[in-house]
C-alpha cells in the first residue's frame, strides 16, 4: 500500500498575462518506510509538489489537475479544515532554513506542547513528558533542560533537529523534507540525514525529500524523481537513475556534479538546458584595455604572504582592558599564495574562513600578524593614495549575487563605478566601450548594460560581479563562497568562466569555498579552517589523496557518496 | 539587563539635565523676569532689592543649580499670570489632560489594534480596503478640522454630546478630579477623546497591518501552518506577538505626544487641562509655566522611553542573552 499516492497533478499560478504551470502531470508514488527523492534544479517545480501535497501552496497558485491520495483517501479536494487536521497529524514538513523556521519568541517546549496538543487528546504534562522524548529522540543532549530555551540558543544542526522533532510530533505517515540539509554544513548535513534515515525506518514513516543535491539523493532515498521544468523526465529507482540515466537532462545533470575523486580541466556543463546566453565576443586580451599596463611591479617568491593573521571581535566591552572578553574568528594564520595560483580555502562555518578573506581585502583590520602583498605590507598602510592603490589590484566577488549589486543601478553604471573612481579610462566614451566589452566578455552581451540587477538570473547576477571585479584590472581576486547560491549547472558555468580569465589574465585568485568537489576543481593548493586555525595547507591532489591533518581526513570521509552517479557522459565535458 | 537599566537611566537623566538648562535660559534670555513682575512705577531701588532677593545676581550656574534643586521638588516659582505657584496650578490641570489622553489612548489601541490584525490577515477584502482609506483620512485630516467637524454632527446638528468643558467632576482624594464617575463627564470626554486619538488610532492600524504582512511571509509562520496549528494559534500567538516590538516603541512614544501635545484639542473643546494653560501662558509670557511644561514634557517622554525599552525585554527572549 502506498502511503502518497500522487496522479498526474498539475499545478498552476495564473498570471496578469498567461497561466504558468508549474508542475505538469507529476505522478509519484511513495511506501511507507522509504524515501523518495525529488531533484531537479530551481523552477523545476520540486517545492510545488511538497506543497500541493500539504495544501500550501503559495496564492494564487492551485491544482488545476490529477489527484493526490493519502493511505488510498482522496486529501487534495478536502476543505480548509478537514485538511489543516492532516497538516501535521498525517503529513509534516521540514523546512529548508532551520534558523528561520522556529517562531523565535517561544520556548522550543511551547511550540512542541501546542503541536502535540492541538493533534492529540493529551493534558499538558503528558505533552510536555512528550515532547522531552521526542527532543531525546532526535538526539538532542540534555532534553529536559534545552526544551525550556528559546530557538536562538540552538546551533543551526540542533535547530534543524528541533524542527524535525515538531515535523514528527504527531506521528504522522508522511514527512516532506524541502531541502532539508541545504543551509547546514557537511558534518551536520551527514548527521541530519542519517537521523532521517533512521527515523523513516524505526517509526514506517514514509518520507519525501525534495533536493537540488545529487549527494543527498545518492546517500538516503530508495527511489528517485528527476524533475525539470515541472515535468517528471525520470522516475525509478535511485541505482538505476543515477548509475544509467536514460534521459539526457538527467545525464547532464549528473555530469554538471563536481567531482571530489578526479580533477578535471574544466566544468561539464549542462548542454540540455537552452539559454545559452549572448554568444561570447571574446576580446583580445593582448591590445585590449583589460589586458594593459599588467606590468605590475616583480615580486621575488609568493605574491600573497600572511602572516600569524589574528582577528578578534570584542564580544564583552569594559572600561578595563581585562574586563574585556573576544572572540577569535582567526588565530595565527600563516600560508603564501604564488602569482598565478589559485589557493582555496576550505572549512564550515564559523571556521574564518571569510574573515581572512574580509581581512586581506582591508574590509576588517587585522588585530595582529602581517600580510605581505607584493612588496607591500598592508597592515602599515598609511594613507588613502596607498590604500587606494591595493585596493584596486584586489577585488572581491561575493557569495550571494541577490544583495552584492545596487538595485537601483543600471548594469552599466554598477561596472562603470570602479573605472571612474579609480580614473583608469581617458574618457567617458572610453568607459562606455570597456563596459560593453567586460559585459560581452563573461558572456552577458552588451546590451545587458541598460538593465537592472533584479532582471537577471542568479548565474548572470554572478557574472556581472566579476566583470565589475575585472573592471579595475586587478591581479588579484578573492572570490568567497561564489557559486554557493547556484544551481550546478549555472555553477559550472561560472567556474569555467573563472578559470578561463584567470588563465588568460594571469589573474592570482584566492578561492573560499564549504563545497569540497568545487575546491578540488578549482584550486592548485589548498588551506583546510577550523576554529579559526589552519589545519592543513598542502597541494590539491596530495590533500585529497593523503590528507595529513585528523580534521581533513574527517571532513573527507563525510562527503556523500558519488560511488552511484553516473560518470559513463563525461564526454558532454 | 541591569547594566543596560542603569546605562539607559543615566542616559536618561543627561536628556533632563539638557532640557532643565533649556527650560533655565527662558528665565535668563527671554524677557527680564523682574520687569514681569512689578509695575511702571516701581523705582530701580526696588527692583535691584527684588533682583537680589530672587537671587537672580548669583553666578548663573549657582543660579541653575538652585532651579534643578527646585525643580526637583516640583517647586518651579510662581506664575506672573496668576501669582500662584507653578505646582499648584498644574496639580489643579494634569487630571484632565491625563484623563484625555489616557481615553484617547485606550480608544486608539482598542480600536486600531483588531482593525490592523484584520487588514493584515485578509488584505484583498473590501473591508480592509475600506479600513485604509478611512485611515488615510484621519492621518491627513488636521485635528482642529476634525474637532469642529465632530462638534458640528454631534453637539449642534445631533445635540447629542456636550461641544466644551469637562463636565461634572468628582473630588478624589486630595487633588485629583475625575470625570469618570459622572455621565456628564463621559459624555463629555467623548469627543475629544476621539478627536486626540484618532490619528493614533490610523497610525497603530496601519502599523501592525504592515507588519502582520511582514511576518505572515516568514518560514515560521509557514511552519506553524504545515504543523496543522489552528488559524487562531498562528494568527494570534505566533505572528501578533512577533509584530509587537516596533508596535510598542511607535505606540509608546505616541502615547507621549498624545499627552504632551493634547494642547490644539483641548482648545477646541475649551478642556481644562495642561495644554490650554500652556497656550494662554504663551500668550501672555508666563516664563515659569512654559519652563515648568517643557521639563514636564521632557519627563513623560523619557520615562515612556525607557518604560518601553524594559518591555523589549519582556517580549523578546534574544534580547535578554548576548547583550552586553
Amino acid at each position: 500500500m502506498n502511503v502518497l499516492d500522487i496522479k498526474d497533478l498539475r499545478v498552476e499560478f495564473p498570471g496578469r498575462k498567461s497561466v504558468f504551470v508549474a508542475v505538469d502531470e507529476v505522478s509519484l508514488k511513495v511506501e511507507a518506510g522509504k524515501i523518495l527523492g525529488v531533484v531537479g534544479e530551481s523552477g523545476a517545480g520540486k517545492s510545488t509538489v511538497g506543497n500541493a501535497v500539504i495544501g500550501l501552496l503559495q496564492e494564487p497558485g492551485h491544482i488545476a489537475g490529477g489527484q493526490v491520495y493519502l493511505h488510498g483517501q482522496r486529501i487534495d479536494e478536502l476543505p480548509y479544515k478537514k485538511m489543516r487536521q492532516l497538516r501535521g497529524r498525517k503529513i509534516g514538513m521540514i523546512f529548508q532554513d532551520p534558523l528561520t523556521s522556529l517562531d523565535p519568541l517561544q520556548t522550543v517546549e511551547a511550540q512542541l506542547v501546542e503541536t502535540i496538543r492541538t493533534h492529540l487528546p493529551l493534558s499538558g504534562k503528558e505533552a510536555q513528558q512528550r515532547a522531552i522524548e521526542l527532543i531525546d529522540a532526535v538526539g538532542i543532549p540534555n532534553p529536559a533542560e534545552r526544551i525550556k530555551q528559546y530557538p536562538h540558543q540552538f546551533s543551526g544542526g540542533m535547530r534543524q533537529r528541533v524542527v524535525i522533532a515538531l515535523a514528527l510530533c504527531a506521528e504522522p505517515e508522511l514527512v516532506i523534507a524541502d531541502e532539508p540539509t541545504t543551509a547546514l554544513d557537511v558534518s551536520i548535513q551527514a548527521q541530519i540525514l542519517e537521523l532521517m534515515k533512521k527515523l523513516c525506518e524505526e517509526r514506517n514513516v514514509a518520507m519525501l525529500v525534495i533536493t537540488h543535491d545529487m549527494g543527498v539523493i545518492a546517500d538516503i532515498t530508495d527511489h528517485v524523481a528527476v524533475m525539470y521544468h515541472g515535468e517528471l523526465v525520470e522516475y525509478g529507482e535511485t541505482n538505476q537513475v543515477l548509475g544509467a540515466p536514460n534521459h539526457p537532462y538527467t545525464q547532464s545533470l549528473i555530469s554538471a556534479v563536481p567531482r571530489p575523486d578526479i580533477k578535471v580541466e574544466r566544468f561539464p556543463v549542462v548542454n540540455y538546458i537552452e539559454k545559452a546566453g549572448t554568444p561570447q565576443k571574446h576580446i583580445d586580451i593582448s591590445t585590449h584595455w583589460l589586458g594593459k599596463s599588467r606590468e605590475y611591479e616583480k615580486v621575488n617568491g609568493p605574491l600573497v604572504q600572511i602572516r600569524d593573521l589574528e582577528m578578534r571581535f570584542e564580544t564583552k566591552g569594559s572600561v578595563f582592558p581585562s574586563q574585556r572578553e573576544y572572540f577569535h574568528a582567526v588565530k595565527k594564520v600563516s600560508f603564501d599564495i604564488n602569482e598565478g595560483e589559485t589557493f582555496g580555502l576550505v572549512g564550515e562555518s564559523g571556521s574564518g574562513k571569510s574573515t581572512v578573506a574580509r581581512v586581506v581585502t582591508g574590509l576588517y583590520h587585522p588585530s595582529g600578524g602581517s600580510i605581505l602583498f607584493g612588496n607591500t605590507e598592508l597592515t602599515s598602510l598609511k594613507n588613502q593614495r596607498e590604500t587606494m592603490a591595493m585596493r584596486r589590484q584586489m577585488q572581491m566577488i561575493f557569495q550571494d549575487p541577490y544583495s552584492s549589486l545596487n538595485a537601483r543601478m543600471r548594469v552599466k553604471d554598477i561596472i562603470a563605478e570602479p573605472i571612474k573612481f579609480h580614473k583608469l579610462a581617458s574618457s567617458n566614451s572610453e568607459v562606455r566601450q570597456i563596459v560593453d566589452d567586460l559585459l560581452d566578455h563573461v558572456g552577458l552581451g552588451a546590451a545587458a548594460g541598460l538593465k537592472f540587477p533584479h532582471e537577471f538570473s542568479g548565474g548572470q547576477r554572478q557574472r556581472i560581479s566579476i566583470a565589475r571585479a575585472l573592471a579595475t584590472r586587478p591581479r588579484f581576486l578573492i572570490c568567497d563562497e561564489p557559486t554557493s547560491a547556484l544551481d550546478v549547472s549555472i555553477q559550472a558555468q561560472i567556474l569555467n568562466l573563472l578559470k578561463d580569465l584567470q588563465e588568460e589574465l594571469g589573474l592570482t585568485m584566492l578561492f573560499i569555498s564549504h563545497d569540497l568537489a568545487v575546491i578540488r576543481q578549482m584550486c592548485n593548493r589548498i588551506g583546510v579552517m577550523r576554529n579559526g586555525e589552519l589545519c592543513e595547507v598542502a597541494d590539491c591532489d596530495q590533500l585529497f589523496e593523503n590528507p595529513q591533518h585528523e580534521y581533513t581526513q574527517q571532513l573527507l570521509n563525510l562527503m556523500p557518496s558519488m560511488e552511484l552517479l553516473s560518470r559513463a557522459n563525461l564526454e558532454t565535458a | 539587563m541591569i547594566g543596560f537599566a542603569t546605562r539607559r537611566l543615566l542616559q536618561a537623566m543627561i536628556v533632563m539635565l539638557v532640557v532643565a538648562l533649556l527650560a533655565f535660559t527662558m528665565f535668563r534670555f527671554v524677557g527680564d523676569p523682574i520687569n514681569q513682575m512689578v509695575g511702571i512705577e516701581t523705582s530701580i531701588e526696588e527692583r535691584e532689592a527684588l533682583r537680589e532677593r530672587l537671587g537672580l545676581n548669583d553666578p548663573i550656574p549657582v543660579q541653575f543649580a538652585r532651579f534643578i534643586g527646585n525643580a526637583v521638588q516640583f517647586d518651579f516659582g510662581t506664575s506672573y499670570q496668576f501669582k500662584q505657584p507653578v505646582s499648584e496650578l498644574f496639580a489643579k490641570r494634569i487630571p484632565a489632560t491625563l484623563e484625555l489622553s489616557f481615553a484617547s489612548f485606550v480608544f486608539a489601541l482598542i480600536v486600531g489594534i483588531p482593525m490592523g490584525i484584520y487588514a493584515g490577515l485578509n488584505r484583498e477584502s473590501a473591508i480592509s480596503k475600506l479600513f485604509l482609506s478611512v485611515s488615510l483620512v484621519g492621518i491627513s485630516l488636521p485635528t482642529f478640522f476634525i474637532g469642529i467637524l465632530l462638534i458640528f454632527l454631534f453637539s449642534v446638528t445631533l445635540q447629542w454630546l456636550p461641544s466644551f468643558g469637562r463636565g461634572d467632576v468628582v473630588q478624589v482624594g486630595s487633588w485629583w478630579t475625575t470625570g469618570f464617575l459622572t455621565a456628564s463627564g463621559l459624555k463629555a470626554l467623548i469627543l475629544p477623546a476621539v478627536t486626540l486619538g484618532m490619528y493614533q488610532m490610523t497610525l497603530i492600524m496601519r502599523l501592525i497591518r504592515a507588519e502582520m504582512l511582514e511576518v505572515i511571509r516568514t518560514d515560521y509562520i509557514k511552519f506553524a501552518r504545515a504543523r496543522g496549528l489552528p488559524d487562531r494559534l498562528v494568527h494570534f500567538r505566533h505572528a501578533l506577538k512577533n509584530t509587537m516590538v516596533p508596535v510598542i516603541t511607535i505606540t509608546g512614544l505616541q502615547l507621549g505626544s498624545i499627552i504632551a501635545f493634547a494642547t490644539i484639542t483641548e482648545t477646541v473643546f475649551q478642556w481644562p487641562g495642561m495644554g490650554l494653560m500652556f497656550l494662554q501662558a504663551v500668550q501672555n509670557v508666563d516664563i515659569p509655566i512654559m519652563s515648568a511644561y517643557l521639563l514636564l514634557t521632557a519627563f513623560l517622554f523619557v520615562a515612556i522611553n525607557f518604560i518601553v525599552d524594559i518591555l523589549y525585554f519582556f517580549i523578546d527572549p534574544r534580547l535578554r542573552v548576548g547583550r552586553p
